[in-house]
């Protein structure tokens, strides 16, 4: 029997009983050299907080490859590349990580370094997929592909603006400002 | 597989419910409104997290035996195959479940409804699928939830289910729903999906092969994932 594709759903207001855990959101161990936190405030249509989303991020090392250990040599000790933060209860998340490095793509160009993030939320009848770019990496983000593929309207949206202790990266969901969503 | 059917799984947007879905109120400030932007799938959407077992301990996948006393309710056994969009079994990946108690309340700050919590139910589960994609979960059936989306709604009995399939493209958070549920049709959630056929495949089936007698009922769930199948990283797996 061919069955078809299985449909999402949303996630819910209750997924903290299943999802989130301790070290969900340590794609790196806290102390490792060049750990950042990627922090942010996930905002409906009307500017308020979303305190029931969930964050996963995805993402390369520095050195611009892939932690997967299903590759032999490809397990990277202390780097997971996923992240995972609940934004309760005030709609904000972090998340502690290392600035990816620049990802070799199929036809001899790079892509500058970023992170794919997936947003889950009641509400949300399946999750949204941005992007995470540097503000710090203004010839990498010029030469890249998917970004300047973007109305350059939007293309802020996908920035993260250096702050004290990493990067800080807001989410809009609607309206003013509405964050720039993939299709993959 | 047919071609018809690859091409469904891969390219069909419309098997997902729209974002803005005004029926379900909390959409209409959270559902984005501009157009979504494709991404052509590029290195960091054709890899993805692979936890396996890595994140299961040896109990977490019978939510009726984590705590000292048995878990109250009608114990049933959820099973099925995790499928790539191929059709293909997707091995050794991470099933995350949560639900309701039997009683329709979520072990929840934000869930106050006068209902009883159930001091042996946590309601959260994992597993990893084997080498045939299999999954199988020992829980108890969940209860019908009021919520206050339109006057009198309830919430249909659902498990939550997360999924990770192999990379980036295939994530899907999604519910499974019980046969023959009397609140289906007053459900924004389980109707925002356009195509009633489509709908059906959230609902289990009763597995009478499978249920052990004098114990626990048994119900089968399959989920096939979207998104791309070949990478790189799979063909080595092969």
């Amino acid at each position: 029997m061919s069955a078809g594709r299985t449909p999402s759903q949303t996630v819910g207001p209750f997924f903290a009983i299943g999802l989130p855990w301790a070290e969900g959101p340590y794609v790196v161990p806290e102390g490792t050299p060049g750990a950042i936190w990627l922090r942010g405030t996930v905002y409906d249509g009307a500017g308020e907080p979303v305190p029931d989303a969930l964050i996963e991020t995805w993402q390369a090392g520095p050195d611009g490859r892939f932690s997967d250990p299903r590759n032999p040599g490809d397990e990277r000790e202390g780097f997971r590349g996923f992240g995972r933060a609940s934004a309760e209860p005030a709609g904000e998340f972090a998340i502690l990580t290392v600035k990816p490095g620049s990802v070799a793509a199929a036809d001899g160009r790079y892509e500058a370094p970023h992170i794919d993030v997936s947003v889950f939320a009641r509400g949300l009848l399946k999750h949204v997929i941005t992007r995470v770019y540097f503000a710090d990496e203004e010839a990498a983000n010029a030469a890249d592909p998917v970004l300047s593929s973007i109305d350059p309207a939007r293309r802020t949206t996908l920035i993260a603006i250096p702050a004290d202790d990493g990067y800080a990266f807001d989410v809009r969901l609607q309206g003013a400002g509405e964050t720039v969503f993939f299709h993959v | 597989m047919s071609h018809e059917a690859t091409a469904d799984n891969v390219r069909d947007a419309h098997i997902d419910p729209p974002y803005l879905y005004p029926d379900y109120v909390s959409t209409r400030l959270r559902a984005p409104l501009q157009p979504l932007v494709a991404l052509p799938s590029r290195l960091t959407e054709l890899s993805g997290p692979v936890f396996g077992g890595s994140r299961v301990g040896e109990l977490d996948n019978d939510l009726t035996a984590q705590h000292e006393g048995e878990s109250l309710g009608q114990r049933i056994i959820v099973h099925g195959r995790l499928l790539g969009p191929e059709g293909k079994p997707v091995r050794r990946s991470l099933v995350e479940v949560w639900q309701a108690n039997a009683a329709g309340r979520y072990r929840h700050d934000v869930d106050q409804h006068p209902a009883p919590l159930d001091p042996n139910f946590s309601g959260a589960g994992r597993c990893a699928t084997d080498d045939e994609g299999r999954f199988r979960f020992i829980t108890i059936k969940p209860g019908a939830y009021p919520w206050k989306n339109h006057a009198n709604a309830w919430r249909p009995a659902h498990v939550h289910f997360s999924l990770f399939g192999r990379n980036f493209t295939q994530r899907l958070i999604t519910q499974m729903y019980f046969p023959d549920d009397p609140l289906f049709d007053q459900d924004p959630i389980f109707n925002s999906i356009p195509d009633p056929k489509v709908r059906e495949r959230l609902i289990s089936r009763f597995d009478l092969e499978h249920t052990v007698p004098e114990w626990a009922l048994a119900f089968e769930f399959d989920i096939v994932l979207g998104g791309r199948d070949a990478t790189p990283l799979d063909e080595d797996d092969a």
